[in-house]
């Protein structure tokens, strides 16, 4: 299909490509075994400013689109889910200060998360605030000009390696959800050390760590906007950040879809190769319609963002959880279509289900996005009458 | 350090299909690449840039659409990129192809380095690079596969041989052709990308460049295509067992066998 993208969205897509087929697939095995950060590779993204694109040009970056974000996370993605989240978790990181920094917190951060020369992690989930974001208990206390940071956050992509992080803490505890503020940490302040790494079933190329704050004491210049503006920043980068994952499911739908025709086409039973049989190629157009009509939520989601449509909660749930269910969907299927192969590890088909299943999961669980969709839609129907 | 660095347009193809008619190369529905050699004669010059400064000037002979050719290289950090084009030039040979590079670079200026890959993927001659600095009067050092030392007078590399490698020091300005093991060519940057897209290529025609008519093109090129075809498969050889003298004794045998 064609989606009519610019000369530039196509120089995007092309160049990333050009960075997934040959500096990305052929490490994705290695770095799943190894649990590695891929450094080398992120190093490649950054010299080819993909860091810039979700990044406004007077702070070095290329100008935020969601749109050319998007594009280059599905291209990375198609070769392999892990190292694309590290990638596109730098732009979750960083989109709270875009959003929400003031020029002084901008002008720190933002030009080396633009060069790639720092990597960004966002973090919000702890042990008992996992879609309850609201029972977080990571506290923030002010004392005069510093904040001093208590708690523990869990599940942090990029959690580690990252050396700028956005973490949610409570200011004021009896104010519930309108009691978090969002501050600006960096890897090596007093107090803030990493816990447990955790050994995952996908997306292995990336690292989720445990992040513990014990008296950490920070400027008080990092706190992102104001005290209880914690959740608008967390909603608000959501809302920026859930056609990117969207974008990592469906790249991770497209590569398998691609590695499933490329296999019956060769796959030779009964004397003929297996994509001659019907059965196959009604799976087969199953798969690339579902694959298309994800992308085609995904983009048009996409382009309302950069369009600045204000409210996009409904649409960016849309695209997160239906790209992701499709991830789902069409990985496992073209693990069937591998038969017994896809099964072993020697194939590289069935790390694509591992990495699909995470989709489903973070920046909202599939659950929590169609009760986002539903509730939106029973707000229209309220306003209407 | 100013560097110019040759490059040619190839197929993007490791079995290059051949007109049985016309003896030429069927291009149709193939898509163009800078020849892979080359990328790492451009990385190279873009590392000696990046270490000494100065400026990388592309240069290509070719038809117009090999312009995107110099384009990609501007992407990857290239300064400027010049265009050899004209029907007059058409047909050229290696003899005449490096005459008239080596014209077209006399005319853009001094330089202190020419860099080429080692040969091109399509005709494999590996006679272009060393063309040119014959017809400039300048060293040459072919299959180089590291720069060791570089001044602004002279270069120290490592040439490779079938076995082993020469170290050899050369003055400046000098033409190096460069292997696989020099480097590993890097990938665009957007900005590349962006800038290349805007870049001015100058071309460079017969007009400009006043070159001698009986050197250049179909009638400077001495070389004559008599026939050009794919070799059949090699069949499994032969291999003879024994003392050395007992196999020279039977590989004359042999041979004796099959000249008659």
């Amino acid at each position: 299909m064609d989606y009519l993208l610019t000369d530039e969205q196509k120089m995007i897509k092309d160049l990333a490509h050009k960075i997934a087929e040959e500096k990305i697939r052929p490490v994705a095995a290695k770095y799943d075994i190894s649990e590695e950060y891929p450094w080398d590779v992120l190093k490649v993204m950054a010299e080819s400013d993909m860091f810039g694109l979700f990044i406004p040009e007077e702070y070095g970056g290329l100008g935020t689109s969601i749109m050319n974000l998007s594009l280059a996370t599905e291209e990375f993605s198609r070769a392999c889910g892990g190292i694309a989240v590290c990638y596109a978790a730098s732009a979750l990181g960083t989109f709270p200060i875009v959003l929400f920094g003031n020029d002084e917190q901008k002008k720190k951060y933002l030009p080396d998360l633009a060069s790639g020369k720092k990597v960004a992690a966002f973090a919000i989930t702890e042990p008992e605030a996992g879609s309850d974001a609201s029972a977080i208990k990571t506290v923030a206390k002010k004392e005069g000009d510093h904040y001093i940071l208590n708690g523990l956050k869990h599940f942090i992509t990029n959690g580690g390696d990252a050396q700028t992080y956005v973490v949610i803490a409570m200011t004021n505890k009896e104010k519930g959800a309108r009691g978090a503020s969002a501050f600006i940490v960096e890897k090596g302040t007093p107090g803030f050390t990493f816990g447990k790494k955790e050994d995952k079933f996908g997306i292995r190329a990336s690292s989720t760590r445990e992040l513990i704050f014990t008296d950490c004491k920070i400027p008080a210049k990092n706190l992102l906007s104001k005290e209880g503006m914690g959740f608008i920043v967390t909603m608000r980068t959501f809302d920026m950040s859930r056609p990117g994952v969207a974008a990592q499911a469906l790249g991770i739908a497209q590569g398998a879809l691609e590695l499933a025709v490329k296999y019956v086409r060769e796959r030779v039973q009964f004397g003929k190769p297996i994509s001659s049989f019907q059965g196959i190629q009604w799976m087969l157009a199953d798969m690339a319609t579902e694959v298309e009509a994800a992308r085609a939520l995904v983009y048009s989601c996409a382009r309302m963002v950069d369009a600045g449509v204000k409210d996009v909660a409904k649409e960016s749930a849309m695209a997160k959880m239906y790209a992701s269910d499709v991830a789902m969907k069409v990985s496992v299927d073209a693990l069937q279509l591998f038969g017994g192969y896809g099964y072993m590890k020697d194939y590289p088909i069935e790390k694509y289900v591992r990495d699909a299943k995470i989709t489903q999961i973070y920046e909202g669980t599939n659950q929590v996005q169609r009760s986002i969709i539903a509730l939106q839609l029973i707000k229209e129907m309220a306003k209407e009458r | 350090m100013n560097i110019i660095v040759c490059i040619k347009q190839v197929p993007e193809t490791t079995e290059v299909r051949i007109n049985p008619e016309t003896n030429t190369l069927m291009r149709e529905g193939v898509k163009s690449i800078i020849n892979p050699f080359d990328m790492y004669a451009i990385e190279e010059a873009l590392r000696l840039k990046e270490r000494f400064g100065g400026k990388v000037s592309i240069v290509t002979m070719g038809p117009p659409q090999a312009d995107a050719a110099l384009r990609e290289a501007i992407s990857m950090g290239a300064d400027e990129g010049y265009l050899v084009c004209d029907r007059a030039f058409a047909g050229s040979d290696t003899w005449a192809t490096s005459y008239t590079l080596a014209g077209a670079i006399k005319r853009i200026g001094a330089f202190d380095l020419i860099i080429c890959g080692k040969q091109a993927s399509d005709g494999d001659t590996a006679q272009v690079g060393p063309g040119i600095s014959t017809h400039l009067d300048i060293p040459q050092v072919t299959y180089v596969k590291k720069v060791e030392e570089a001044t602004d007078k002279s270069m120290r590399v490592e040439r490779m041989l079938e076995e082993g490698y020469e170290i050899i020091e050369t003055p400046l300005p000098a033409l190096l052709t460069v292997v696989k093991e020099i480097n590993e060519p890097r990938i665009p940057s957007l900005k590349g990308l962006m800038r290349a897209k805007s870049a001015k290529i100058t071309t460079l025609t017969q007009k400009e460049l006043n070159l001698d008519s009986q050197q250049i093109g179909l009638c400077g090129s001495p070389t004559q295509v008599v026939k050009i075809f794919t070799p059949a498969p090699r069949v499994g050889g032969q291999i003879l067992k024994g003392e050395i003298p007992d196999i020279a004794k039977q590989l004359v045998e042999l041979i004796k066998d099959e000249v008659h």
